[in-house]
């Protein structure tokens, strides 16, 4: 089913499609040609199949008419006008082709070739390079002015970037770079110095690409026709002779890639054009980081032990499974049914995460299963199945080009989801309003021609209380969109929300003592937000790992209905998920109280559909989630666990609580690509496979089902989902797949939102968004057009209580954490690329008035303590952070930011407070007590690893 | 179970429900919610606690405690 395409190179249509009602027809060479409005004479002769040569021109960015290479005749036209930048007219008569076209490309040719040095048979572009083929379209034969004339060809090569490289000596001055960093990424880091012969591209006033604003999105070195900007891996390893579709596994964007391969060896990651959330954009992490997959720390061979204090023994996969299976049940023998139970991954795909939840469900025979999106958007699965009735996004990336207002809350769109943020900043430059919500500047409040309207820099763990306080502005203020409440909303319900709202307890002016902001900063945005347009909230963890962060969801909601901002483009409520797969891990069931689809464990219909199907009997009961599973291997209740791809003693609040539970387990059991933080409390290490080596699907953010295909064989021999059949099998409870294809069958069989889902038919369409059925065969890119999927939208009461964790004498400064571009999550796979010469350390942001209190200053050994624990990073002196507030990321184990997080949560999910930790930071000069201890344990893991016994022949 | 902390995720709730100006609305959402996320070994706990005295749970959070449904299975 991996399909396999040739690296025939993308079509290239020259400029960009225009959407127009109206349609033009025009001759070109003889034949009747009609195109939309507006397109170029260039781009309409290729849709017709005509291709004029072409340099400067390609059809993700605006023409600029530089090179001259496309010049045509057209009848009643003076001169020879360039078709790139000429745009269609009705009845315009063309001609693509004669001898003094002929001449005059030929010149241009010639000028660019000499001054470009002639090495085709050795450059790595041999064979993919645009100038080689149009020396050869025009016909050039000759090269009248010489080579020794004045030239570029000695110009230094920059190879400061660890995945590109820029050889000035063959660029061609074609802006096409510039443009791409400009249009396609917004960061603005290229420019064009100098004019004529002495014109350069360079990086930011001069600097190596690497010191330079460039943040490796590779958009430039895709749109480079030549060598100039090219791909390390592809000069070291030649042009790839085959690639397949596939979807990256990083972040929630769920970019669609092209995996240019030689054999089974990735040659580079190419983002695909035809991508439905992408469109042929990426990041530095889907782009290039993917040589995790074939690293050295790779644990491919099965591995057991009896006790985490044992060297580890290399066994077979037989030997590891029935292992792992003869500890469940004895376990279970002992100690109950309820005694063990599974966390499913984020990174995993969806059909590998259904199977670790029926396997619990059908082999454990509990509900003790649950996922890492307990600790990121759990809150949003609440809050929005309350209020709207189902638990996702509302909207596609691309209704973005719609919103007239944006507001981002507690999300970091350019790090966390960046590709998004690049089609974010595109909507910003055309014009549309933003408001951030966010204690820190974050990157969109002031960057390359974006400044925000309103930043509401409030005080973490007050969010409740900003969305309390627009809403009571648009309610009182008369700003409310009546009409739409009163026919889509449940009338009883707003009238009971009304008068809490419009209490004067919720008036900005009586909140901004809470909050922080300004009164009439936050009724100026709120009045935007409510008649400035569409409007559209965009939302990340910021809103969601908070004690109120299902309370927070709820608002959001609340304010889009109270606006009618929601059911159709350009509008709506828009969580931002973290890990590419968190949507999908949530669809397929991985929480304890509800089966796929978001169906409660305690409806017997649903109970039978699935028990009847599985040939089991489904427990009624909701089985524990992952911080009661802790908290019940601490009480012996809860002894054995399955965990796939999953790294707990790293991402989860209160590390010391934690590891703590997995010591006091009898068989944790980990599936894993490399020896992880949880991997080192294991019995059973089981050797999982990176998304190059199996096949499944991912779901987005926008419920963007796609595919990932696999391109080289499984390291360990086994794709995830073979390892949990062999597992289940060995528990008794036998699971009979042969493809994955299998598993997404079952799966649609099994639920309404999926029910037209299949790998033939995502293999036609490329993508499909839930729900996909039979009133909307092909998926569903806006939800709740026309009426709610709960029928009538609910609101609920969102009464602001502060969170328990409170500043005081001791602990003055509250703690908010986050995450950088570079880096992804707990960084097992970023920290094993080159991407660590971005961020090779997490680093504490502190505000200079804080910092000098101290007696800290920038790069000092800063230690962080709060009532959980205590640690030590490096500071960073910015403004970046109000005083009060210092922040810090989590990318490595040994920063231990989650030493000092507390056990604080959600109260509807127990999603843990992240966000706010109450701390105090003083200058030390060494590691903290756990920093210590964690590096002993971690070096003592490692030598159990390295000398561990090889299995036996 | 560690006791304080059902008691606080049961107090958290309640907190929620708080602004619900029917009480008895209040009381039902609180339990409904426990019934519906809480696993049988929590909720046996915490209504165990409520039976020595219930320390620590704020009004609310008793009265939809009062209102559970002790769960048909012990677990171990
Ligand atoms: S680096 Fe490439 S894209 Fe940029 S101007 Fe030179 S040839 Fe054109
Ligand atoms: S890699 Fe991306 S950010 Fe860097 S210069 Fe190229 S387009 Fe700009
Ligand atoms: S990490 Fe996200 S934005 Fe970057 S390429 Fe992957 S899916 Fe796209
Ligand atoms: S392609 Fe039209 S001017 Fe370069």
């Amino acid at each position: 089913m991996t399909q396999i395409i040739p690296t025939i190179r993308w079509k290239d249509l020259g400029t960009p499609a225009r959407v127009s009602e109206r349609e033009v027809t025009l001759e070109i060479d003889g034949m009747s040609v009609t195109v939309a409005e507006g397109s170029s004479v260039l781009r309409a002769a290729a849709e017709a199949g005509i291709s004029i040569p072409k340099l400067c021109a390609t059809d993700s960015l605006e023409a600029f008419g530089s090179c001259r290479l496309c010049v045509v005749e057209i009848e009643g036209r003076k001169g020879y006008p360039a078709s790139c930048t000429t745009p269609v007219l009705e009845g315009m008569v063309v001609n693509t082709q004669s001898n003094k076209l002929a001449d005059l490309r030929r010149g241009v040719m010639e000028l660019y070739i000499s001054d470009h040095p002639l090495d085709c048979l050795t450059c790595s572009a041999n064979g993919n390079c645009e100038l080689q083929d149009m020396a050869g379209v025009v016909g050039l034969r000759e090269v009248r002015y010489g080579y020794d004339g004045e030239n570029h060809l000695k110009a230094e090569k920059d190879t400061s970037n660890p995945y590109f490289t820029f050889d000035p000596a063959k660029c061609i001055v074609c802006s096409r770079c510039v443009r791409a960093c400009e249009e396609t990424q917004g960061t603005f880091a290229l420019t064009i110095d100098g004019r004529g012969f002495a014109s350069m591209v360079s990086a930011s006033q001069n600097e190596s690409f690497m010191d330079s604003e460039c943040v490796s999105c590779g958009a430039c070195v895709q749109a480079c026709p030549t060598a100039t900007l090219m791909e390390k891996s592809v000069i070291e390893k030649g042009q790839a002779e085959h690639a397949v579709v596939t979807t990256c596994a990083y972040c929630g964007v769920g970019c669609s890639f092209r995996a240019e391969m030689k054999g089974n060896e990735v040659v580079r990651m190419v983002p695909n054009k035809d991508g439905h959330a992408n469109h042929g954009h990426s990041c530095v992490k889907g782009r290039f980081a993917f040589g995790y997959a074939t690293h050295k720390d790779r644990i491919t061979k099965p591995m057991i032990r009896h006790s985490i204090r044992d060297a580890w023994q290399e066994v077979s996969w037989e030997q590891a499974i029935g292992h792992a299976a003869s500890e469940f049940k004895r376990i279970q023998a002992q100690h109950g049914r309820d005694s063990v139970g599974g966390i499913t991954s984020s990174r995993c795909t969806n059909e590998e995460t259904y199977l670790v939840q029926k396997l619990v469900r059908a082999a454990f025979g509990n509900n003790n299963v649950d996922t890492c999106a307990r600790v990121c958007h759990s809150p949003t699965g609440y809050g929005l199945k309350a209020t709207l009735g189902e638990s996702s996004g509302t909207q596609t990336f691309d209704s973005v080009m719609k919103a007239d207002v944006i507001v981002v809350i507690g999300a970091n769109p350019t790090d966390g989801h960046p590709v998004f943020a690049s089609s974010m900043k595109r909507r910003l430059r055309q014009g549309a309003k933003l408001i951030v919500v966010d204690p820190r500047s974050i990157d969109l409040v002031r960057s390359a021609h974006v400044q925000a309207d309103h930043h509401l820099k409030l005080r973490p763990g007050t969010n409740v209380a900003v969305v309390n306080a627009m809403a009571h502005t648009i309610v009182t203020e008369g700003l409310a969109n009546d009409a739409f409440v009163a026919e889509r909303c449940d009338i009883k319900a707003f009238a009971k929300w009304k008068a809490f709202i419009a209490e004067a307890r919720n008036s900005p002016e009586t909140l901004e003592a809470i909050t922080g902001v300004p009164a009439a900063e936050m009724r100026a945005a709120a009045r935007l937000y409510a008649t400035g347009g569409n409007a559209a909230i965009y939302y990340g963890l910021g809103v969601t790992e908070h004690s109120q962060g299902s309370t927070m969801v709820i608002g959001i909601a609340n304010l889009a209905m109270l606006t009618g901002n929601i059911g159709r483009e350009g509008v709506g409520v828009n969580p931002l998920r973290g890990q590419n797969n968190v949507q999908g891990a949530c669809d397929m069931g991985s929480f304890p109280h509800e089966l796929p689809g978001y169906r409660h464990v305690s409806d017997a219909a649903t109970r039978e559909l699935f028990g009847k199907t599985w040939g089991v009997t489904i427990d009624s009961e909701p089985g524990l989630r992952i911080p009661n599973m802790l908290d019940a291997a601490l009480d012996g209740s809860f002894r054995g666990i399955y965990i796939q791809g999953e790294d707990i003693a790293q991402s989860d609040p209160d590390t010391q609580h934690v590891t703590a539970a997995l010591e006091a387990m009898e068989c944790v059991v980990v599936q894993d690509l490399f020896l992880n933080e949880t991997a080192k409390f294991a019995h059973v290490f089981l050797p999982g496979s990176s998304f190059l080596e199996k096949s499944g699907t991912f779901t987005n953010a926008e419920r963007r089902i796609s595919p990932v295909r696999k391109v080289m064989p499984a390291l360990g021999g086994k794709e995830d989902w073979e390892v949990t059949v062999m597992l289940s099998e060995a528990l008794g409870y036998p699971m009979a797949y042969k493809h994955p294809s299998e598993i997404m069958d079952e799966i649609a069989r099994l639920t309404p939102t999926f029910k037209g889902v299949s790998f033939d038919k995502l293999d036609r369409l490329g993508s499909i968004q839930w729900p996909c059925n039979d009133e909307a065969p092909e998926g569903t890119s806006t939800m709740h057009v026309g009426e709610f999927v709960r029928g009538k939208g609910l609101f609920v009461i969102t009464e602001y209580v502060p969170t328990a964790e409170r500043t005081s004498r001791k602990y003055p400064l509250i703690l908010t954490t986050g995450r950088i571009l570079s880096q992804y999550n707990v960084g097992a796979q970023t920290r094993r690329t080159e991407n660590s010469l971005w961020h090779s350390e997490d680093r504490v942001e502190i505000h200079p008035s804080d910092a000098e209190l101290r007696g800290i200053k920038d790069g000092d050994w800063a230690g962080i303590r709060s009532r959980a624990g205590e640690t030590v990073l490096r500071a960073l002196i910015t403004e970046r952070v109000q005083p009060g507030v210092v922040y810090t990321t989590f990318h490595f184990p040994e920063s231990g930011a989650n030493v000092i997080t507390t056990d604080n949560s959600d109260w509807a999910t127990n999603c843990p407070e992240f966000k706010v930790t109450a701390v105090q930071v003083e200058p030390v000069t060494q590691p903290s007590e756990w920093q210590k201890r964690f590096h002993d344990f971690s070096n003592q893991q490692l030598g159990l690893l390295e000398h561990r016994e090889p299995a036996k022949a | 179970m560690e006791i304080e902390r059902l008691v606080k995720m049961a107090n958290d709730i309640a907190n929620f429900f708080e602004a619900e100006p029917d009480h008895a609305e209040g009381v039902k959402s609180v339990a409904a919610h426990i019934t519906r996320f809480w696993d049988p070994r929590m909720r046996s706990a915490i209504i165990a606690h409520l039976a020595a005295g219930g320390e620590g749970l704020s009004a609310l959070a008793r009265a939809a405690v009062a209102a559970l449904v002790p769960p048909a299975r012990r677990a171990a």
